[in-house]
């Protein structure tokens, strides 16, 4: 497998969120705004890069009946370090963010590349693939949260473009998340195809 | 490619189509309009004009540039679509431009997005309407109040709806519906029937909207089922409360005649596209709705739940179509 | 590639109590490294609330009243110039809704900032600018001796448009901040 294959599917080809569609809990949830849903990506990319690394590394030594809780400890760890540090330097972010942290755990992206690809590859494919699909999810949690920030609030990485009138707060509430999820959803898919 | 459909007998043609239909709904809404025009003015000409002219726009750009498949607009299905969602709006001048965007998500993600007419799981106009409410709620929720006879003014009073009142009322300590009926100096019923209250365009006169629905029932467009246990199921539901505790629960005559039952229970349950196709699977739907309404009226955030119990109930149309399947022909 | 550790029971628990180990100690270390700053973090946020709350002070007195957390801020005289309350009521549209109030010494509102709430945006959740000074629905200044309430409900408070219900619980919470305040001044002439 080359570098550049891996870079290509957590971007592109195997999207988390477009493609495999994983992961739909933060997404939905945390992209009232654009930087709500880069700082969420972001946060969940630190915590693949590092626990794909980690799993990696350990892969010879887990044995592979107890390999779930191994990765879930792992992991678990990285995301209570995020939320910890995140408390402590980013308050305001944290105000707004924080309950969503914690489920990074049971985000199924995390677990799911530990399972599919850490377990099975070396390290520096695993660095890769692990920032990568990161990435590949920070986007698509940008492209989302900008999108319902632009509908809902009248602005675009919190400048707001409308004065004082007020956006259609239908999209950021819980609706807009799935009506705008969806029809990103299909525009992706298009476009994807179109491509081939 | 042709293909020979064989199918069972009865092989009987009718001369209906869906445009047929449509423009016949069409004509039943007009009595509507017109009662709407005489109590809100230019605005409520201009709102339905926006309203209608957005839905076949809307629709037209769709189908041309992003479906690529031959217009459907002339069939008056989104004619039909752009005159409810104008009557499920408030009358001010704020909603001239408003009900464009309501207009968009009616066609857009209400019915295109499903592939068109006769695809779509819920009904278009109450999509618009309630993507509406939600996203601009101030605006949406500042009704005009009828002043005299054919205002021919862009200036209209506000208020709440009658419905609107009484709710927030009963919240104060001690407050009894009758207290609030005369502290705030409300309709009574023969005003209410007139359609002399404040409220959407489209749900004011009781009376017009009966016209259209006797209209529609003698030409066979709609057929009694739902909005009889409709209109029916409210009734009783809230003569039930009511009879509980008359001084908390509205009673049922003002309940069925006020808010948007009878617009909702003749002209948007009937979409023949989002209600069940059996006359059993009808009644259930019809009774759905209207206790939803009810327990959202009287336990619901917002005053008034048509919109919410018949989409509600939209969405579960397809299971009410497996469990009574219409039987067939000669069985 | 190194061979597959096998599924043995020493081997599950050895790995398992390495891994537990070691993520143990490595959060340990980073709680130790964060547990300051958290707390600075928490405590600027307050402050940072009290201080846009009340006027001028030079010296602030954390108290607890009725129950309720409180800053009694002093000017370099030892006067009392005001208290920042922070103040809750549980009649929001969306639950709890919480407020830092501040209370000037004759008892005026002079300023207030809400900092939890779960209030519908675009709706209950303006509160936070709707009462503030040269808005719509402002408060500052206002003394809410007597109780505050809604227009509707025959105060003299503009309710934010279509949010009666937030509107009434940001009055609920003036009026427990204000009988903090009050119950303070009363303990404070009888000392």
């Amino acid at each position: 497998m080359k570098a550049v294959d891996i870079i290509k599917n957590g971007l592109v080809k195997e999207n988390p969120t477009w493609v495999l569609v994983l992961g739909m809990c933060p997404t939905l949830a945390t992209t009232t705004s654009a930087i709500n849903g880069m700082c969420m990506g972001l946060a969940t990319a630190f915590v693949l890069l590092m626990s794909n690394i980690v799993i990696s590394l350990l892969k010879s030594v887990i044995p592979d009946k107890v390999r779930i809780p191994a990765f879930i400890v792992v992991i678990a760890t990285f995301v209570t370090i995020v939320q910890l540090v995140m408390q402590a330097y980013l308050p305001d972010l944290y105000a707004t963010l924080g309950l969503f942290i914690p489920l990074i755990v049971v985000n199924c992206i995390v677990l799911g590349r530990a399972e599919a690809f850490a377990s099975k590859n070396n390290v520096w494919h695993s660095l890769l693939d692990g920032l990568f699909m990161g990435l590949g999810f920070t986007w698509a949690l940008t492209l989302v949260g900008m999108v319902r920030e632009m509908l809902g609030a009248g602005s675009i990485f919190g400048c707001n473009f409308i004065g004082d009138n007020d956006g259609m707060l239908l999209f950021i509430l819980a609706p807009g998340g799935f009506l705008v999820l969806g029809y990103l959803m299909a525009l992706v898919k298009k476009i994807q195809k179109s491509n081939k | 490619m042709n293909l020979l459909n064989i199918s069972g007998s009865p092989h009987v043609h009718s001369d209906e189509s869906t445009k047929k239909i449509m423009w016949r709904v069409n004509l039943a809404l007009v009595p509507m309009l017109l009662c709407g025009i005489a109590f809100f003015g230019l605005n409520a000409l201009l709102i339905s004009l926006v309203s209608v002219a957005c839905c076949c726009l809307f629709q037209w750009l769709i189908e041309k540039f992003i479906l690529k498949v031959p217009t459907t607009v002339c069939d008056g299905s989104a004619v039909v679509t752009g005159l409810l969602l104008a009557f499920n709006v408030p009358a001010t001048a704020d909603m001239i431009w408003l009900v464009a965007i309501g207009a968009l998500v009616a066609i857009g993600i209400g019915k295109m997005t499903f592939g068109g007419l006769g695809k779509n799981p819920f009904n278009p106009a109450l999509v618009g309407r309630v993507f509406m409410l939600i996203s601009f709620p101030v605006q949406m929720t500042t009704w005009p109040t009828v002043g005299k006879w054919f205002p021919m003014t862009l200036d209209t009073t506000s208020g709440a709806t009658p419905l609107g009142i009484i709710k927030e009322g009963l919240t104060h300590e001690g407050a009894t519906v009758q207290s609030v009926i005369e502290a705030n100096d409300l309709p009574s019923l023969t005003e209410i029937l007139l359609g002399h209250i404040g409220g959407s365009l489209g749900e004011v006169s009781a009376i017009a909207i009966l016209i259209g629905a006797i209209y529609l029932l003698c030409r066979r467009v709609i057929t009694w089922h739902i909005p009889v246990s409709f209109i029916g199921t409210a009734f009783i539901f809230s003569g039930i409360l009511w009879l509980c505790d008359p001084t908390q629960f509205i009673d049922p005559l003002t309940t069925i005649l006020t808010g948007g039952i009878m617009l909702g229970a003749c002209f948007m349950a009937t979409d023949m596209v989002t209600s069940p196709m059996s006359k059993t699977g009808q009644l259930i739907f019809g009774f759905g709705c209207g206790l939803l309404t009810i327990i959202i009226r009287n336990w619901g955030a917002y005053p008034e739940g048509v919109s919410f119990a018949i989409l509600l109930m939209n969405a579960v149309t397809p299971l009410i179509n497996r469990w009574c399947t219409p039987k067939r022909f000669a069985n | 590639m190194a061979k597959k550790a096998q599924s043995s029971l020493i081997n599950m628990l050895l790995s398992l109590t390495i891994i537990a180990v070691v993520a143990a100690a490595a959060l340990a270390f980073v709680s130790g490294v964060t547990e300051e700053p958290i707390k600075q973090a928490q405590i600027a946020k307050k402050e940072a609330a009290v201080k846009a709350v009340l006027p001028a002070f030079d010296r602030l007195e954390e108290a607890t009243i009725d129950g309720v957390a409180c800053s009694k801020a002093y000017d370099a005289n030892g006067e009392l110039v005001g208290m920042a309350v922070e103040s809750k009521s549980s009649k929001g549209f969306g639950g709890n809704l919480v407020a830092m109030v501040g209370l000037d010494a004759e008892g005026n509102i002079s300023g207030y900032q809400i900092l939890e709430t779960a209030e519908t945006p675009g709706l209950g959740a303006k509160a936070n600018e709707w009462f503030q000074k040269g808005n719509k629905g402002d408060v500052i200044g206002k003394n809410p001796a007597g109780g505050m309430k809604v227009k509707k409900d025959g105060g003299d408070v503009d309710a934010i448009s279509g949010s009666t219900i937030t509107s009434r619980a940001f009055c609920d919470i003036i009026n427990n901040a204000y009988e903090v305040y009050t119950s303070f001044q009363k303990g404070d002439n009888e000392q």
